[in-house]
């Protein structure tokens, strides 16, 4: 009877649920590494982006250049990135906390574009190839489900869990929950704050490279992949309340979903879709769904 | 997300003869306007700069004492920048001839602008078939294919081997709709159906969605009407989606070599799809590409870059001709009575809509062993003469052809 109401097939629509859940993996992974540099630094890291983009690049230069597959890059591509992250924290981000948000902001967008344009003029603009490493699918009674999909969602589901985790319920994770609230007393009690936060960036940043990695078989590897999700990603994280893990999550796989029936019911929109619910969430809750105001 | 870089000129003065009075300022000024770093960079972008310096270079310019300069800008694929540029340019910074402009929207845009200020604008780079139709004006010329010459090429070829029902995955804006309904026009005319059409917002990530609504259609065809990085996601996600293992075909309707090269040939074998021009057909294309690929980082040119090239020669020789290069419709109207000649393109003629006439051909993307050397990625499987290429004449629409 509801199907029948609006009028497509419940087959299909069981088939974009699960292809919304999909996306909305990749907006999770995305969203929990921005709510995690944002919760332990105050740090809005607009480079985020270009950093999904670095982790699929990574993928593919470790493959071509050093002939090492798909697996291997799965954990060395993060980690070369996560290196990179930290760099770029001990060299520049550093110098900015004691400023407004605005400064870091300005200055990680900044850091965005150079990226990509250093990308774009080493690699072209329209991308890379880069194959499958699980080809084939499952034919479930509503869709055809291909293998590599579905490794994506299983991954994601496996990362999000073990981040929310490690921060919420470790002792490490108590330590920086701590730093961020207080990070002189931290610092009093022996625990070398200022590495602490440089290596959360490091692991911030190397989430999206593997988010980056996980994209390279299933979307085009090009400069541009990542400054095309950035934006997406940031409504998701105000949606989710700004610093707010589980927010990240939830809110990560929630919107995929919304983004995915707004395909079959008005393809044209579904661009536009998670700025309408960002715009009615922060008028109905300022703070976001998960963030507690301040 | 991108800044507004805007309109950076690098001037090549090719010249040391006196200038002619004849022409506006002293000097023949092109401008190329293309995307520079969006998703159609790689198509024309840069690649479209050099091929216009190129064709001054090899035109002689300099030793026929003309003073030529080429400048360009980002029109980043928004209407509402690349008038701003037009405007600029044609106004302020005296720029005779707009070349290129892919990306059909910004391409509708100037040339009304180009007719407004009566100067000229040489289209390699757009595809709506539009421009020579409802739209055309005595100042435009369209120069390397039209969206109807690709409904015609690729669309025929295939409803011909039997693909008789399709289905579109549409990009939506002007080019998308204008080669869904293209398109469309051709597999009905030859006999075949279109079952549906879903439009996608134009730099789509993820296509499985529309790929499954196109399963579902059980149509034979997936039609993409659409391009660049949108095209590359839509096959590569096809293939994860077992698009064509379940029976159903695709078929690119716009692809460039610089998307087979993103594909990889393993993903992109077997396409058929219809082009203006490829580097590896004879000896004057290699020896292009070679140099293209020497000065691009080893990119080969796409049929758009050539094009450029093409229009520029020509262009080129019409105001030398004339002796002027002030009024924008004179000169287009001597571009249309001289036939066409350059070394990319060979002989052509242009028809009074503004439509550049030459032969396209048909390719197949080859299987990754019958690839031998870099950027070896086509075979022409036929030649469709200029004369069949097109759209004919009376059915375009366009005001300037008297019945």
């Amino acid at each position: 009877m509801l199907f029948e109401l609006i009028g497509i097939p419940p087959q299909a629509l069981f088939g974009q649920l699960l292809l919304g859940l999909i996306n909305g993996a990749f907006y999770a992974m995305m969203s929990l590494g921005l709510a995690v540099i944002f919760g332990l630094l105050n740090v809005i890291n607009f480079t985020h982006g270009a950093q999904y983009m670095m982790g699929a690049f990574a993928a593919w230069m470790l493959l071509e250049w050093a002939g090492i597959p798909y697996w291997g890059a799965l954990v060395l591509a993060p980690i070369i990135v996560g290196v990179t992250g930290i760099v770029m924290e001990k060299l520049l981000l550093k110098r900015l906390y004691h400023l407004d948000h605005l400064y870091g902001l300005l200055l990680t967008f900044g850091l965005a574009l150079m990226i990509e344009g250093f990308f774009r003029k080493q690699f072209g603009s329209s991308g890379l190839p880069y194959s499958n490493p699980l080809p084939g699918g499952t034919r479930l009674s509503f869709m055809f489900l291909p293998n590599y999909r579905a490794w994506i969602v299983v991954a994601s589901l496996v990362i999000c869990f073990g981040t929310w985790f490690m921060i919420e319920r470790t002792k490490l994770g108590s330590y920086l929950r701590a730093a961020t609230e207080r990070p002189d007393l931290v610092q009093a009690f022996g625990i070398n704050v200022p590495r602490m936060i440089t290596l959360t960036y490091g692991f911030g940043v190397g989430l999206a490279a593997l988010a980056g990695v996980l994209a390279a078989p299933a979307y085009n590897v090009s400069p541009l992949m990542g400054s095309n999700l950035i934006i997406i990603v940031f409504a998701v994280v105000v949606i989710g309340g700004m610093g707010s893990i589980l927010g990240a999550i939830i809110t990560g796989f929630g919107l995929g979903i919304i983004e995915g029936l707004t395909k079959v019911f008005y393809p044209e929109a579904s661009n536009t879709v998670i700025f309408i619910v960002m715009a009615i969430v922060l008028m109905v809750k300022p703070a976001g769904l998960f963030g507690t105001p301040k | 997300m991108r800044l507004n870089t805007l309109a950076v000129s690098t001037a090549v003065l090719l010249a040391a003869g006196s200038a002619h009075a004849q022409y506006t300022n002293g000097t023949i000024k092109i401008g190329v306007m293309n995307d520079q770093s969006g998703l159609y960079a790689d198509v024309s972008g840069p690649g479209g700069t050099w091929a216009a310096k190129k064709a001054v270079e090899d035109y002689g310019a300099a030793k026929k004492g003309l003073k030529v300069e080429v400048v360009f800008a980002d029109h980043q694929n928004k209407p509402d920048v690349g008038s701003n540029i037009a405007r600029q340019w044609y106004d302020v910074d005296g720029v005779d001839v707009i070349v290129d402009v892919p990306t059909s929207s910004v391409a509708l845009a100037i040339t009304q602008i180009a007719k407004e200020k009566n100067k000229v604008f040489l289209g390699s780079g757009p595809a709506s078939s539009d421009l020579t139709g409802k739209a055309c004006n005595a100042n435009f010329i369209h120069w390397t294919y039209d969206t109807w010459a690709l409904a015609n090429g690729t669309g025929k070829a295939i409803v011909q081997t039997g693909g008789k029902s399709w289905y579109f995955l549409t990009a939506d804006y002007a080019f998308g709709h204008a080669l869904e309904k293209d398109t469309g026009d051709v597999v009905k005319k030859n006999g075949g159906t279109v079952v549906g059409a879903v439009r996608h917002p134009l730099s789509t990530n993820d296509f499985s969605s529309f790929l499954l609504q196109a399963q579902s259609s059980k149509a034979q065809i997936v039609g993409l009407a659409n391009a660049g990085g949108d095209t590359i996601n839509s096959i590569k996600q096809a293939a994860e989606f077992g698009i064509v293992e379940g029976g159903q075909k695709l078929a690119g309707m716009l692809m460039f070599i610089t998307d087979v090269h993103a594909l990889g040939l393993k993903t992109a074998q077997g396409l058929n799809f219809t082009t203006a021009w490829y580097w590896d057909m004879n000896d004057a294309n290699r020896a292009f590409a070679k140099e293209f690929a020497a000065a691009n980082g080893g990119k080969h040119p796409t049929m758009v870059q050539a094009g450029i090239y093409s229009s520029v020669i020509h262009y080129l020789k019409a105001v030398e001709a004339m002796k002027s290069d002030a009024d924008g419709a004179k000169v287009v109207a001597k571009m249309k009575s001289m036939p066409t000649e350059d070394k990319l393109f060979g002989k052509g003629t242009i028809r009074e809509d503004g439509r550049h006439m030459h032969d396209m051909y048909l390719v197949e993307v080859k299987k990754p062993a019958e690839s031998k050397k870099p950027w070896d990625y086509v075979t022409v499987k036929k030649t469709i003469p200029a004369a069949e290429a097109f759209r004919p004449l009376k059915d375009g629409g366009c005001e300037l052809v008297k019945s």
